[in-house]
């Protein structure tokens, strides 16, 4: 909230500078966000009075005005504003003063007749955006006096984040007392005049909801000037905290808001009928809102109604129908007690956010409806006359008993591993709180009631530590326990991943867990993601099934963005619904786009394929000390492309893909090059067995290279499944060093060139060892496999 | 012509053409031509016996003496000429240095991931668990249990994304504490890492962010403890000594309750754009368990307390590495991530 040192001032007559005090406030809890100037810089401007008001002979809309600035002498001024008239008091820029914006004012002839200043409008001032008219000051305003100083606008205003536990603090009269406890250790007691009662006058009042309306405040003031405008420097000092400017009766109910921190209503007396009752709302009833709106309520709903039916949400917004007008004569004020409970998360419901309903929600002072009233009816009966019934005070409960809270010695040392003198807590809980008594083993006090915060020992702990200052509680490392943390090797530690990818050239992105489920639908369309109730756009609003959504997304943008070559991956979750529960199952994702290898000398552009990610993916399985543990079956899945789509096992589990994303999807996404993506589920593919050395053959082995040809159709896996089946234990290593196709080979066929590392544990092998291999596998794989063996 | 003077002769004629070699070849030549089998200085030795005795020792000393020097010279020519064939091959083998290496380029870790980390091993290292917990959470782990009951205002300071059947994206780490603290017997020190979520998107909000949350419960764990762990993380992660003050807040799940603002890393305190003049940084909130959350987790606030913290990773990422747009961190542009080798 926003509030003025000169306000706050006249509750703390030795208020600290602006500066200084915004430091105070600060470091009590009271965080100054911002400091500003209540005016911006301006000078040569006074007060005058108009002596006379006629139109300017040669133009419709101006009036040549006659201003004197010390009553004798006599200024002719001309004037565009509709409400120049004789007898006000204005904001004269004598000839050389000089405004905002580096305005000068000058002598200067307006239609053929001399204008020796100016008369100023707020806007012209930088007091806000009233430009209707000319700024019309309070008629006991001084002439020739400054306007700086008779508006006080060498004022400063602090924007105050008051947190949602300090209710007590949403007024200036609450942060006067809050920051007299911690300035000078006080409590501030602030009382308000009565204003004795002209007639006996009262309204009727019944409290039907007494647990939402303990007390209800209400007083009858007839005979106000109807349509009396408040004067300036309550105008301005509203303007200052953001309130603009309605009527009399209303600005003066604001204004005690602001000052005293309760907030109140104005009922234009004459349009309310019987009596008024404050009840829980029908469900479904209707109500047409100060806002012009019309609302829908629900019974948990607390509201001001007549016979009619509701004038008010109780602690949001008064109703439109009994409002203030400019015809109002006769004012019924309220100041109401309405309890957080009854209060919490309506205005939220319908959109509102209100100052009354911020206040109420927080906690308003239950003994404050009375005192409101007398202030408001003080200030109301200066600006606009009238005369004030009695305050009449309706109970719906009995006032409830004080509450004490008690602090334990030892607590308040433990808690904040601090000891603090027992003189000086008593001091602070004096400042806070009433009849603070030792007990012995520590302290009782008394909540007053206006502070909602104060409930449980922590709370008084936490007002000891406050108001002492946190700087003072000096640190001090814990001694811990000592117990040996956790070094896994059960499975690939995330941040190894992370370096691994990195390593291999990978880029690491986060992505939203967010997605579009247009996206989603086109890669998994047999997929459910769950969607968010409130998402922040439709680009943004379904659960990602997966993390390619967003990696495909992010590598579009960046090849969009002349990037020639993408190696992204994420770490990151992705959100799989499942008939019993929702998993969120820790993924490693990535997408490649692009040429192979940063263009360089002496390296062929080509473009990257598949094996170039499934040779990242397997130095990835190299580190669970158990590659052969991974392996790679062509299947289908629809976003990928057919016949170059791999779906990855480990230990015969299903742990993830790889694969070419399909070109319907690369167009449909924007993508204007092939791209691979994959994805694993961390979980699974990444499980690590204890390492066991094992013992390497000190014996030289032999190398056979074999080359074959076979149909297409043969894999690799088959390949090494029947060489390895018969080479009899001795095959060390098999490396594949060629496949090619084309002149010399028939259609249909490949040649595979094989490199068999042979070794025995125990012997160094012979030539005649290495042939039986050769010939035994050369059998099996002409047997098995249709293979022919090219000649060497 | 003496025999002495005849020696001298080839000697110095020698001497010179040995110089005068240009290459291996035409030192051999000249090798063969004076110390060969048929070589002006093998001839003189030849001539050795035709000698009185009487001159044969002198005369066959200085022959030899001349052989010896002949073979000095034609070593150190052989020397001289092989250095510079050596350097003459190696020179036409040089290559141009400067020429980038091939290959594969470095990738990157993304900035937010650098910092968690960074963050984790300063909290590991003075005893702290890692936890995780579900993104998608219930109302009780988010909310209630975090002593933020239904129609709370504080609950309006979290835009929260919700599900159709109530259940919710968390919008902060603070519900891994309770599962935590369910999950384990004090004493405790526990962090919780992870993406967070909040309905807002503007310049310097994002609807998704990361958080990391902190608690520590013991039977005498102390504000003072906290304020010694704040201020040695902060030490650490920006790696030179820090002005930090614990500012008084409200968080409905601790009470005592702080903010905990960095003397400014830009300006050094002395106030600039970024401090908003003040000299100060919020970089964290953080607190003393509130008795509620700890019944709520089963533990007796009689005998234990404890205090707990959260930091938004973006907002320390931001400051470690000058990010001056949060909205980078997500955009993913290679241009960006490239700069966090």
């Amino acid at each position: 909230m926003k509030i003025t040192h000169s306000w706050l001032k006249e509750f703390v007559p030795s208020l600290a500078p602006p500066a200084q005090l915004a430091a105070q406030l600060t470091l009590a809890g009271l965080e100054v966000e911002s400091l500003a100037p209540a005016a911006p810089p301006f000078e040569g401007v006074v007060v005058g009075s108009v002596l006379e008001a006629v139109k300017h002979p040669n133009a419709e809309k101006l009036s040549l005005c006659t201003v004197t600035t010390d009553g004798t002498n006599r200024l002719q001024i001309v004037c565009g504003a509709p409400n120049a008239r004789a007898g006000i008091k204005v904001a004269v820029a004598m000839v050389g003063a000089k405004l905002p914006g580096e305005v000068t004012i000058r002598r200067a002839k307006l239609r053929g007749i001399e204008s020796q200043g100016m008369l100023c409008s707020a806007r012209e001032l930088g007091l806000g955006t009233e430009h209707d008219g000319i700024l019309a000051l309070a008629a006991d305003a001084p002439l020739g006096q400054d306007l700086r100083a008779a508006l006080d606008l060498d004022d400063t205003l602090l924007e105050i984040n008051t947190t949602p536990n300090r209710g007590d603090c949403m007024s200036v009269l609450g942060i006067a007392r809050d920051h007299q406890a911690a300035a000078v250790r006080q409590l501030l007691r602030h009382t308000v005049e009565a204003v004795p009662a002209a007639h006996a006058e009262e309204f009727p009042v019944r409290i039907d909801a007494p647990e939402g309306c303990p007390v209800f405040a209400s007083r009858i003031i007839r005979g106000v000037r109807a349509g009396a405008e408040s004067p300036a420097w309550l105008k301005e000092r509203l303007r200052r905290v953001g309130v603009n400017s309605i009527s009399a009766a209303v600005d003066v109910t604001n204004y005690v808001m602001m000052e005293l921190g309760q907030p109140m209503h104005a009922y234009d007396l004459g349009r309310l009928s019987q009596g008024i009752t404050v009840r829980w709302a029908r469900a479904g009833e209707p109500a047409r809102l100060l806002d012009g709106k019309d609302y829908t309520l629900t019974a948990d709903c607390l509201v001001i109604a007549d016979d009619a039916g509701v004038i008010g949400l109780a602690g949001v917004m008064g109703g439109q129908d009994k409002a203030i007008s400019d015809t109002t004569t006769d004012v019924l004020l309220e100041a109401a007690h309405f309890t957080p409970s009854a209060i919490s998360g309506r205005a939220r419901r319908f959109g509102l956010f209100t100052d009354a309903s911020q206040r109420f929600e927080r906690g308003v002072d239950p003994r404050l409806p009375a005192q409101a009233i007398e202030r408001a009816t003080a200030l109301l009966l200066r600006i606009a006359g009238g005369q004030a019934g009695p305050v009449s005070l309706t109970h719906g409960t009995e006032v409830t008993a004080p509450i004490h809270v008690s602090l334990r010695r030892e607590r308040l040392a433990r808690l904040l591993g601090a000891e603090v003198p027992d003189a000086e807590v008593a001091a602070l809980l004096g400042a806070v709180s009433e009849n603070v008594t030792f007990t012995g083993t520590g302290w009782s006090a008394q909540v007053p009631s206006f502070r909602f915060d104060l409930r449980i020992e922590p709370d008084l702990i936490e007002e000891v530590a406050r108001l002492r200052g946190f700087d003072e509680i000096a640190p001090r490392h814990a001694i811990v326990e000592q117990k040996g943390g956790e070094a896994s090797e059960a499975r690939i530690p995330l941040t190894r991943l992370l370096t691994a990818m990195a390593d291999r050239g990978y880029r690491e992105v986060i992505t939203y867990s967010f997605v579009n489920p247009e996206d989603q639908r086109l890669l998994f369309p047999d997929l459910a993601g769950l969607a968010l109730t409130n998402p922040i756009s439709s680009e943004l609003s379904e659960m990602r099934v997966s993390l390619w959504p967003g990696l495909l997304r992010a590598c579009a943008q960046n090849l969009r963005r002349q990037q020639p070559r993408v190696r992204i991956f994420e770490l990151g979750r992705k959100y799989l619904q499942t008939e019993q529960a929702m998993r969120e199952v820790e993924t490693l994702a990535g997408v490649v786009a692009g040429s192979r290898r940063p263009e360089q000398w002496a390296v062929a552009k080509e473009s990257t394929d598949f094996y170039d990610v499934k040779a990242d993916l397997a130095a990835l399985f190299e580190l669970t000390g158990e590659p052969q543990g991974s392996c790679f079956v062509a299947e289908k899945l629809s976003c990928l492309r057919p016949g170059r789509t791999a779906r990855i096992y480990r230990d015969g589990e299903a742990v993830g893909w790889l694969g070419e994303v399909h070109p319907g999807i690369l167009r449909k996404l924007d993508l204007g090059t092939s791209a691979y993506v994959f994805e694993l589920e961390i979980d699974f593919a990444f499980r690590c067995k204890k390492l066991t050395f094992k013992e390497f053959s000190k014996f030289p082995g032999i190398r056979r290279d074999i080359a074959l040809i076979v149909d297409e159709k043969v894999t690799y896996a088959d390949i090494e499944e029947n060489v390895s089946v018969s080479a009899s234990g001795l095959l060390r290593e098999l490396r594949i060093f060629d496949v090619y196709r084309g002149q010399g080979i028939e259609t249909g066929r490949k040649s595979v060139a094989l490199g068999l590392i042979l070794q025995d544990s125990s012997r160094t092998l012979t030539d005649d060892d290495a042939d039986a291999v050769v010939t035994a596998v050369v059998g099996r794989l002409r047997q098995k496999l249709n293979a022919t063996i090219r000649d060497q | 012509m003496s025999a002495d003077q005849s020696l001298a002769s080839i000697l110095e004629h020698a001497l010179a053409d040995i110089a005068a070699s240009a290459d291996l070849a035409a030192l051999d030549e000249q090798r063969v031509r004076f110390l060969g089998k048929k070589g002006l200085l093998t001839e003189q030795l030849k001539m050795l016996g035709a000698l009185p005795a009487a001159e044969r020792p002198a005369a066959g000393q200085r022959i030899n003496e001349s052989k010896e020097r002949l073979q000095a010279a034609l070593e150190a020519r052989r020397t001289a000429l092989e250095a510079d064939k050596l350097e003459r091959e190696l020179a036409a083998g040089a290559i141009d240095v400067t020429l980038p290496g091939r290959g594969e380029e470095g990738g990157s870790v993304h900035p937010v991931t650098k910092a968690r980390l960074r963050i984790e091993a300063i909290f590991k290292q003075a005893g702290f668990q890692v936890a995780t917990g579900p993104e998608i959470e219930d109302d009780f782990h988010n909310f209630e249990a975090l002593n933020i009951p239904a129609d709370h205002p504080a609950r309006a300071m979290h835009d929260t994304f919700y599900f159709p059947d109530g259940r919710l994206l968390r919008t902060h780490t603070s519900p891994v504490q309770i599962r935590a603290m369910r999950a384990m017997q004090p004493p405790f020190a526990v962090i919780a890492p992870g993406r967070v979520y909040r309905c807002d998107s503007d310049m310097t909000h994002t609807p998704m962010f990361h958080q990391v949350e902190g608690i520590v419960v013991g039977e005498s764990v102390s504000l003072a403890n906290l304020k010694a762990m704040l201020l040695s993380f902060v030490q650490q992660f920006f790696e030179r000594p820090l002005g930090v003050r614990l500012r008084p807040s409200y968080f409905p799940f601790t009470e005592p309750s702080a903010e905990v603002d960095i003397e400014c890393v830009f300006c050094g305190g002395k106030g600039c754009r970024v401090c908003k003049h003040t000299g100060w940084l919020e970089v964290l909130g953080s607190g003393m368990i509130h008795p509620n959350v700890l019944r709520a987790a089963n533990i007796d606030p009689e005998r234990w307390q404890g205090y707990a913290f959260g930091m938004g990773i973006e907002r320390l990422a931001m400051l470690r590495y000058d990010v001056n747009d949060l909205r980078l961190f997500f955009e993913n542009d290679l241009r960006f991530l490239k700069q966090f080798p």
